[in-house]
């Protein structure tokens, strides 16, 4: 496998296209998320993201196109959830990350458990990782929040601060999260913002799909736009400033 | 005090603790109505002879609950089972065969179950209904609707092992109970297999996610199921050295109702075996405390019916989810205190 910095795009698609039946849910998608940049994918319901977001992690593949993660084309006849997982790309969904009822520590190695050879699971290892992901990946310190916490008690944000962790840990390369500060507070936002930014210090890449433009704007260092199928605009943050970002995202609203 | 609120942190997180209490009240509440009873052994060697076919299915129950799934077939799997084991025994005259066999019968009733509720996408209670008529049903027809009787089977060791009396007294099967319990408590808590149930009872969704094989690991837990009423099953038969058609089906209800007093939730995610044990024996032994406090049978299932209702209320008023409840409160308070008391960090 690559090292970081050895490769010049996590991600790269190109000419994707997806058919359900006849209608065409994506059309001539050509995109790239560069080594450690955080992309911003914008656009209204219906405009494509979540299909493009399951195609990228093995949740269905494309009718046409090519694949390329860390710069190298990915054989699409046998691509699924767990070769994405094994590539390094991990998607983090605001509603079905964690088990509500269960402990921290039972979330963070859910589906990849340290087990001994009669596959029992190796508690006390699998809580001090849990402990060390959450203090030092995520800077869950002084927060009253152990490992033995239950996910319930946690608020929205810091939930998706776990789900983070947890990608990180596993060496997610690149963390995809869907509208992760849609229904939260403004405090719990800056919190998710803040874990984004652990996300890009840790030298990895983010796709982050949101229309909440402040959010999207704070944190990304490209958007993308997508509009009924199509990506209609690739802007550098340099590029842009957020009130022109939101008024050519009103144009789009409007155009409908 | 300071040890002592830590005393008592620590004792409201053990699994279990609210069923125990009622356990000991209502062996306390016996003591004082039939004292002359329950001061003696003899009873509770009684409850440790008839209680253990209740106790086991109810373990395995736990698991299947916790996965947000039902069985109900177990009862017809308990006389399946006693069936073949009874049809083996006096057809061959080789027990272990005859035991292997009525495990196997067990496995194939759950992998069937297992495949119409995973599989074909059946909600279990229905799937498993269905199994509990079509395999009480085939074993009333195998038998020819009689009763076999095995008592040819008392000089084997598999007597012994299984519902012996060790030391002359204490009945095998009670042991049995609880290393079944043991175990489970280790697959439910600590194993692979255990935490995948946990997070499909949970949350279906996440389990699928994050990678757990919800279809086989369904099957799976079926097929388990189907493993443990089995056992059950040849204890049954075993201590009554008798077979009949409709052995095992007076245990449906009241196994469900051990689980719930329990503690473990029906909306999945959480199961407590710890609480399923006491359960259990709190079930197995309203009968015979109601009998003896003088209050006249008749009043058994009225009792269990105020117990269950008392103890699942008692439950959910002190685990309410989300930290709303009184445990959850008391913890945090002393929490607190112990944090004041440092002088913060």
């Amino acid at each position: 496998m690559l090292k970081k910095g050895q490769f010049k795009n996590a991600v790269k698609m190109s000419n994707i296209e997806k058919y359900f039946g006849h209608v065409a849910a994506l059309k001539g998608i050509n995109f790239e998320v560069g080594n450690n940049e955080v992309v911003g994918l914008i656009g209204d319901n219906g405009a494509g993201k979540s299909t493009l977001i399951k195609i990228i992690t093995g949740v269905f593949p494309p009718t046409n196109g090519e694949i390329y993660i860390r710069d190298k084309k990915v054989p699409l006849r046998n691509y699924n959830v767990k070769q994405a997982y094994k590539l390094g790309i991990e998607a983090v969904f605001q509603d079905r990350s964690l088990g509500e009822k269960q402990d921290l520590w039972r979330n963070f190695f859910i589906g990849r458990q340290m087990t001994n050879r009669l596959g029992f699971i190796m508690v006390r290892k699998e809580k001090e990782i849990a402990q060390k992901i959450m203090f030092d990946m995520i800077g869950f310190r002084g927060v009253g929040i152990t490992a033995e916490s239950k996910v319930s008690k946690l608020s929205g944000g810091e939930r998706q601060g776990i789900a983070i962790g947890r990608a990180m840990y596993f060496n997610a390369e690149l963390i995809i999260l869907d509208e992760p500060t849609s229904a939260l507070s403004l405090k719990e936002v800056n919190k998710v913002l803040n874990f984004v930014r652990k996300i890009k210090e840790s030298g990895r890449a983010c796709i982050y799909i949101s229309h909440i433009l402040p959010d999207v704007y704070e944190i990304s260092d490209k958007f993308i736009i997508l509009d009924r199928g199509e990506i209609v605009a690739t802007i550098k943050k340099s590029e842009v400033t957020l009130k022109e970002l939101s008024e050519f995202m009103l144009k789009y609203a409007h155009a409908k | 005090m300071k040890y002592f609120k830590l005393f008592i942190a620590k004792l409201v997180k053990i699994e279990g603790l609210t069923i125990i209490g009622v356990f000991i009240a209502l062996m306390i509440l016996f003591i004082m109505t039939a004292p002359r009873v329950f001061t003696g052994y003899r009873i509770y060697m009684s409850f440790l002879q008839t209680v253990p076919p209740l106790l086991i299915l109810a373990l395995g129950l736990t698991l299947v609950i916790t996965a947000g799934e039902m069985d109900l077939s177990f009862s017809a799997i308990i006389a399946f089972s006693g069936f073949v084991f009874c049809y083996i025994f006096r057809t061959f005259g080789t027990p272990w065969l005859a035991f292997v066999l009525a495990l196997s019968s067990g496995v194939l009733v759950g992998f069937i179950n297992g495949w119409m509720v995973a599989k074909v996408g059946i909600p279990s209670i229905m799937a498993t209904l269905a199994a509990q008529f079509f395999w009480n049903g085939l074993t009333i027809l195998l038998s020819g609707g009689l009763s076999w009787n095995i008592k040819d089977i008392r000089p084997y060791f598999i007597h012994t092992l299984f519902v012996g009396r060790i030391g002359g007294l204490v009945p095998a099967q009670s042991i049995w109970g609880i290393a079944v319990a043991v175990f489970l408590w280790f697959i439910l808590n600590r194993h692979t297999f255990g935490e995948q149930i946990l997070f499909i009872g949970d949350n279906e969704e996440v389990a699928k996610v994050m990678g757990v094989n919800v279809i086989a690991t369904k099957i799976k837990l079926f097929v388990f199921m189907g493993i443990i009423s089995a056992f059950a099953g040849v204890l049954l038969t075993l201590e009554m050295i008798n077979f009949w058609t409709t052995q095992g089906s007076g245990l449906l209800l009241p196994t469900i109702a051990a689980v719930f007093i329990g503690g473990t939730s029906i909306a999945g995610g959480y199961g407590t075996i710890i609480g399923s044990f006491f359960g259990a024996y709190i079930v197995g032994s309203l009968e015979a405390g109601v009998v003896a406090s003088g209050i006249g049978g008749y009043w058994t299932r009225l009792v269990t019916g105020l117990v269950m209702a008392a103890s699942v209320s008692l439950n959910i008023i002190l685990n309410k989810e989300k930290g709303e409840g009184l445990k959850e409160e008391l913890k945090e308070r002393i929490k607190e205190s112990i944090f004041i008391k440092k002088g913060g960090e």
